[in-house]
């Protein structure tokens, strides 16, 4: 499996990488607070920003922290804050018996198998193709890569997303609009 | 650039692994939207794992694309919950009963 030589920056930076992604996702789980929550899985998205330009996909680790960190966990800490920040409705009793330990076996299960299945299988003890990457590949950078396989072999489910997002805002606006306004309305009309 | 892919696609699996888990156990449908996040992220580790692995671009670009799903479905879910807590002043998924009572 240690076919390959193994540098000691490389280790150094995957092993922060990893401590930061699964510190900060138990912390997502372990924090009462929901403000908490929000803070560590900031710290998770930084750590597979990491983990992205440690494998030569820079613009995605740059879109990472812009779209992830920037304005999904903005979007969660808009909606705690709109909710009420001290309202922890975290129930002791599970209304499942047992409903915890069944989920920590079922994952546990799940990720052994598939741990199993990854030692199991021969590509995964053989060398990675490490000596050419994505980014390398030519004299292209990232950039230039991936947004020519964007705007070319992907453009038609580019387009799509194009229509996928406004759907999604014209959604939120109607679910997220208050039902007095539209009373309000109905009446005054 | 030459940490062994397995070590990235374990690391994924364990990350999955804890956003399964938070999602099953967890009541407050905000912390289940960010075990769901936690969930796509580790998706994402392992196209962009595989994506080094073959010399592909076309795993960062369907990273790309589940990152503007994401956004979409969070702007959805977290209009539905602000939704619903109008209704019922409360964000935990056990109350919401109607269907079955």
């Amino acid at each position: 499996m240690i076919a390959v030589a193994l540098t000691i920056p490389d280790v150094v930076v995957y092993v922060v990488a990893a401590l930061m992604i699964v510190v900060g996702a138990l912390g997502v789980i372990s924090f009462r607070n929901p403000v908490h929550c929000a803070l560590s899985l900031i710290m998770t998205l930084f750590g597979v920003a990491i983990a992205f330009i440690e494998q030569e996909a820079q613009f995605l680790a740059a879109v990472e922290i812009i779209v992830y960190a920037g304005a999904i966990v903005i979007l969660f800490l808009f909606v705690i804050m709109f909710l009420g920040v001290d309202r922890r409705d975290e129930v002791r009793v599970d209304p499942l018996v047992g409903q915890r330990a069944f989920a920590g076996v079922g994952v546990v299960i799940t990720i052994a198998g598939i741990i199993f299945l990854m030692a199991r299988s021969h590509w995964i003890t053989g060398v990675p193709h490490v000596a050419t990457g994505v980014a390398t590949k030519g004299n292209n950078s990232n950039v230039q890569e991936l947004g020519r396989a964007v705007f070319t072999t992907y453009l038609f489910a580019f387009e799509a997303t194009a229509a996928l997002l406004v759907i999604a805002v014209v959604g939120a606006v109607v679910l997220a609009r208050r039902e007095r306004a539209s009373t309000l309305e109905s009446s005054d009309a | 650039m030459s940490i062994p892919i397995a070590w990235y696609l374990v690391l994924a699996a364990v990350l999955f692994g804890i956003g399964a888990f938070g999602l099953l156990t967890k009541r407050s449908a905000l912390i289940m939207f960010m075990c769901i996040e936690l969930m796509l992220n580790a998706v994402n580790l392992t196209f962009v794992t595989f994506s080094r692995s073959f010399s592909d671009i076309g795993g960062q670009v369907t990273v790309f694309f589940v990152m503007v799903v994401a956004a979409a479905e969070v702007t959805v879910g977290l209009g539905i919950v602000v939704a619903v807590f109008r209704k019922r002043a409360s964000t935990s998924v056990d109350e919401l009963t109607e269907l079955k009572d």
